[in-house]
């Protein structure tokens, strides 16, 4: 049973559709990537997938157990966090604090959560450490780990490697891929990075206008789009 | 032994206690919401909201309202409520709607003081309702009851939703995804900076009430890297400097607002040269 469906929803800004007629859905375990250019849509459909707006039309529903509050993000940085007074363990609690109701402490098992969440992404020796003062890659950890407090089974990722120096960028989706591969989290990844694409992703959604394409990674290289995106990005390379 | 003298036969006076104990209230209250203020980039709301409580306050004395808080306040709360909840709204921008609330709001109340007040000293109200220069020597049992019930409904908030308005301030669009209801909190950090601002005119004065929310929260900022700890600081400085100024205020008689905010900037500097050299270190 699919974890996420999106029935036909056109997404836009005050009665001006951006994107029409997108239907997809995401299997539990699935490593998806959207992808589309700037304009696109991309951010409004990461606002919608998270509630944070209705789309114009059509229905998203959750499935396999999932509730719609339960898919974990990690936003692109904002400038208020860059000079944020935080400490790491500050952050990731805060990933715990829907579960948390009316009590105004975390209780023993949300820190342990919390605990738990820092030592998978390799950021426990940080805890005490001024978030403001990590590097980028170490930030997303932070934010990634406060991601997985607020949600175990799927986590939707908006452009995470941006700004990450290549080592990085590397680990970083090594990370991803760990987590989705061992631990079954359903990714939901919007990049722009179609080489990452071709060698993590199990289905691709490509948007523009309207649906451009829907399925599996396979699937997508073979297609026209896909060749014609890969292509383009094969000439880029060749003009530098 | 002279000063100490002085000190203590000035705290047996009744009006010395009051604003001493509302004093350290507002200071309190204030550096606990300055914090998310000053990192949501909401610090010239706090002078905006202020200006529009004087307005109110001037409206308040032409009307001979018996309790002025019973219009200053929810005129206050509805301004803060449009300016702090509307962002998303960009048809004005924030900083040009919150300027122009502000201004008007000054303009309105001068205006409305000088043409219908009965007072022989017009610029010496309109003077000591901008800088306080004396209403905290002025308060009645009543304004202190008020204060007090009001401070600590603002600090029993804090204290309960302090890891929501951690969470809204960090990053409102996870927290909203997640189940939290960005909306209300955002709500409540609006009405309480109001209440805050309303309080702190009594102490400070009407152009004088974003440094007690400012300064404390910057001075923290420079010292400590933890929002707790950045939250416990500020309210230390806060209440440590509100009572060096008004301390200092009773023993060279000079206005207790400008004192407050002058003893608050000093303490700025202070931690910002403390703040470089442990960085140093």
């Amino acid at each position: 049973m699919p974890q996420l469906i999106c029935n036909d929803i056109t997404l836009g800004y005050e009665g001006v559709p951006v994107t029409e007629h997108l239907s997809f859905s995401v299997d539990p375990g699935d490593y998806l990537y959207i992808m589309g250019e700037n304009g696109s849509g991309k951010s409004t459909l990461i606002r919608t997938l998270l509630h944070l707006k209705s789309p114009m039309s059509g229905v998203i529903k959750t499935g396999d157990g999932l509730k719609p509050d339960e898919i974990g993000y990690l936003p692109q940085q904002t400038a208020v966090q860059r000079d944020f007074p935080a400490s790491v363990q500050e952050i990731v609690l805060s990933g715990c604090l829907n579960r948390r109701g009316l009590r105004p402490f975390y209780s023993k098992q949300e820190k342990e959560t919390a605990q738990h969440n820092m030592e998978r992404l390799g950021i426990r020796h940080l805890a005490k450490a001024c978030y403001r003062e990590l590097s980028g890659g170490q930030q997303q950890r932070v934010l990634l780990a406060r991601a997985l407090g607020a949600a175990q089974k799927m986590l939707l990722l908006d452009e995470p490697v941006t700004g990450l120096d290549p080592k990085a960028q590397t680990e970083f989706y090594d990370l991803i891929e760990q987590l989705n591969r061992q631990d079954g989290i359903t990714i939901l990844m919007v990049s722009h990075d179609m080489e990452a694409a071709v060698r993590y992703a199990s289905h691709v959604l490509h948007i523009g206008k309207t649906l451009l394409f829907f399925g599996t990674k396979e699937a997508y290289l073979q297609s026209k789009i896909g060749q014609a995106f890969t292509g383009k990005e094969d000439k880029n390379h060749g003009n530098h | 032994m002279g000063i100490i003298e002085q000190l203590t036969g000035y705290l047996s006076f009744s009006f010395v206690q009051y604003a001493w104990i509302t004093g350290i209230l507002i200071a309190l209250c204030s550096s606990l919401l300055g914090v998310t203020l000053v990192l949501k980039r909401f610090s010239v709301i706090g002078d905006g909201l202020s200006h529009v409580a004087f307005g109110a306050l001037a409206i308040a004395a032409v009307l001979h309202l018996q309790n002025n808080m019973l219009l200053v306040l929810p005129v206050t709360v509805v301004c803060a409520v449009l300016l702090l909840c509307t962002r998303q709204n960009r048809k004005i921008r924030g900083d040009a709607a919150i300027a122009m609330l502000s201004v008007s709001a000054l303009a309105i109340g001068y205006l409305m003081q000088n043409i219908f007040s009965a007072s022989a000293n017009i610029s010496g109200d309109v003077c000591s309702t901008l800088f306080g220069s004396a209403s905290i020597l002025t308060l009645s049992k009543m304004d202190v009851w008020v204060c007090v019930i009001l401070s600590a409904a603002v600090i029993l908030i804090f204290f309960f939703c302090y890891h929501q308005i951690f969470a809204i301030t960090f990053d409102e669009n996870f927290a909203a995804a997640t189940g939290i209801r960005a909306g209300m909190v955002n709500m409540l950090i609006a009405v309480i900076t109001a209440v805050i601002i309303v309080l702190a005119m009594n102490l400070v004065g009407a152009l004088l009430t974003s440094a007690l929310i400012v300064f404390p929260a910057l001075s923290a900022m420079r010292l400590f890297r933890s929002f707790r700890g950045v939250i416990c600081s500020a309210a230390v400085i806060s209440v440590v400097c509100a009572a060096m100024g008004m301390l200092l205020s009773i023993l060279a008689s000079t206005p207790v607002g400008a004192t407050i905010v002058v003893t608050d900037l000093a303490s700025f500097l202070l931690c910002w040269i403390v703040g470089k050299l442990m960085r140093k270190a």
